[in-house]
């Protein structure tokens, strides 16, 4: 085991990369990220890798796309305008089967927003902020060492499905420091590509495409894609419970909120709410599972995120009705605090006669 | 009996979905001889555009990708920085590669990517049906321009092979034409000098072919290559615009 070391978030996740045999970066400057470009351009010569500042997001994506079908493990990242940009080519990399990690460390919105650490990229990560069927994987790290080890097994996962993977961070989550540990054990083998357009010596030629002229192709290929996207749902969604034992309310967070959440999650029970919370760690696909095993004392849920309410859609899908969802939500980085969070819990405390 | 015309082997042996008369096949066939002669049909890597020549994957017997819309550029960066000994060409049209993927196509220039590109302009929108490209001539009429490309309003034709000449990455950018054997015989050269060039490392090169669309042009094949010669080679000089190795206008 590796010692701890004090990173940043933007480099500890390109450190992680490469420890994960990531040899191909293309990037466009963009706060809050840029310490992640800036550190590849340092990394990637020392490994044999490749660095490029793209001359936009689009040309970064699209990059990717031609790395990628070339057979290298590549991470692009971006912030949330950005990521607007990189949804042509995520759509296209899906609809191709190329697999690549990408990095949204989301800021506020809409339009220019400011660069302040925000969530509410949410249904652009989760429902495709692209054209066409497709979805990706999306995690939600709450740590540094959460989101290191995350980034590495995206890459696993990425090539496994033959998809791109999003790892959804925010300004505070790239900027912050924290010590990591890379474990040794956590480095990859390159496992073989039998589909990577590398030149067609002594074999077949190979071609990567999206386009399926014919209806019945593309109704074909939609469901190959669909049936992927089903083994994802199945196997690779993740969550953590928090204290949901004897929760009366329960909390919902990922990320950063999670953690401002955990911290109000103590002092509500100290003030003799039963507070549980739920954390999804993948954000698609969403872990509907934990909300059924909610406990037979629970009354009902609320969700905190920094947006108007995006996964609360999420959450209210997955309880069905079952239980209220209420929702608290800041935004534009003005990011709530523990107490924000604990007068909102006690407030649907009150309209739900719980703890009376 | 001596067999002294045949597909090229890096052709494939089907039918190509081309309209009558249209240079695409011609283009076509000069690369694949151009990859015949230098024994790289093996270790290519072509990128394929949007637009008519979407489906060149169809023809040539190489490995391909089939980029988004005007980005065959950075796709072909990708491919070459990872596979640097694959020799990578995107093909391109004129609305993919002058209009929605100009700042693709200057950036892999000005970078000095070692990559090869075959524009194809023949001053039109071909696969979607005749609108107005950035290459099309004033006074043109298309479906997006029915009374001419009036230059007040909808402004002037972008010269490529000039402006990419500018960028020093630039090694090889060369103007041919596809309308006689002579022009198809030169074209053949420029091709193969930009795949050379590529081989040699000397970074990037670009061959644009003026072409014809006789379909959405409302020609017919003779009339249209007429046509070109009239009009497009006015416009668009041949010659030779950027050779590292001394070459220059001519």
């Amino acid at each position: 085991m590796s010692e701890p070391i004090l990173m940043k978030g933007n480099e500890a996740i390109a450190e992680a990369a490469i420890r994960a045999g990531c040899r191909f970066f293309a990037g466009y400057p963009i706060t809050p990220q840029n310490e992640l470009p800036e550190y590849m351009s340092r990394r990637m010569p020392e490994v044999g890798g490749v660095f490029l500042q793209a001359e936009s997001e689009v040309a970064a994506i699209n990059m990717l796309y031609g790395a990628s079908g070339a057979g290298a493990r590549c991470l692009t990242s971006s912030s949330s305008p950005g990521i607007s940009l990189k949804q042509e080519g995520i759509s296209y990399m899906c609809g191709a089967e190329l697999p690549a990690v990408i990095i949204n460390i989301v800021r506020g919105g809409p339009g220019l927003g400011n660069i302040q650490p925000a969530q509410s990229d949410y249904f652009q990560a989760t429902r495709g902020g692209g054209h066409g069927d497709y979805r990706t994987v999306v995690y939600g790290p709450a740590s540094l060492q959460e989101m290191v080890e995350l980034v590495m097994e995206a890459f696993d996962v990425a090539d496994r499905y033959r998809n791109p993977v999003m790892v959804l961070g925010d300004g505070i989550l790239g900027q912050m420091m924290e010590p990591v540990v890379f474990a040794d054990d956590q480095v990859r083998e390159p496992q073989p590509k039998p589909w990577a357009t590398t030149g067609a010596r002594g074999r077949e030629r190979r071609v990567l495409s999206s386009i399926y002229l014919e209806p019945e192709d593309l109704d074909h290929h939609n469901w190959k894609l669909e049936a992927k996207y089903e083994q994802m749902r199945q196997k690779e969604a993740r969550y953590e419970l928090v204290q949901m034992e004897d929760a009366e309310l329960c909390l919902v967070a990922y990320g950063t909120t999670a953690r401002i959440c955990r911290t109000a999650l103590e002092k509500a029970r100290s003030a003799g709410l039963k507070v549980g919370m739920i954390r999804p760690i993948t954000l698609w696909p969403f872990p509907v599972k934990a909300f059924g095993e909610a406990g037979a004392n629970l009354r009902a849920y609320l969700v905190v995120e920094m947006s108007t309410g995006q996964m609360v859609e999420d959450v209210r899908l997955a309880v069905n009705g079952a239980r209220p969802v209420a929702f608290y939500g800041k935004t534009g980085g003005a990011v709530m605090l523990p107490q924000q969070v604990v007068d909102a819990l006690q407030d649907l405390a009150a309209r739900e006669g719980v703890g009376r | 009996m001596k067999k002294i015309f045949a597909r090229p082997r890096s052709l494939k042996d089907t039918l190509m979905h081309y309209c009558p008369g249209c240079t695409h096949g011609i283009a076509h066939r000069l690369i694949a001889e151009v990859m015949d002669e230098l024994d790289i049909r093996e270790r290519t890597v072509g990128v394929a555009p949007v637009g008519c020549s979407v489906f060149a994957y169809n023809y040539f017997d190489c490995d391909f990708q089939q980029a988004a819309h005007g980005r065959a550029p950075a796709v072909a960066t990708g491919i070459k920085r990872v596979q640097p000994d694959c020799i990578v060409f995107a093909y391109q049209g004129d609305g993919d590669l002058a209009s929605i993927g100009t700042a693709e196509i200057i950036h892999a220039a000005a970078r000095r990517e070692n990559i090869t590109v075959i524009f194809i302009n023949n001053a039109i929108y071909g696969m979607t049906g005749g609108q107005m490209a950035p290459t099309t001539l004033p006074g043109q009429a298309t479906t997006t321009s029915p009374g001419g490309r009036d230059v007040e309003n909808k402004g002037y034709p972008i010269r490529v092979s000039e402006l990419m000449a500018t960028l020093e990455g630039a090694a090889y950018v060369a103007r041919v034409s596809l309308h006689n054997p002579a022009g198809i015989a030169r074209a053949r050269r420029a091709v193969l000098q930009a795949f050379r060039y590529q081989l040699e490392g000397k970074g990037f090169s670009l061959v644009e072919m003026v072409s014809t669309c006789p379909t959405n042009w409302g020609l017919s094949p003779l009339a249209a290559l007429k046509w070109l010669e009239e009009h497009m080679l006015p416009a668009y000089p041949l010659g030779v615009f950027k050779d590292i190795q001394g070459g220059g206008q001519g």
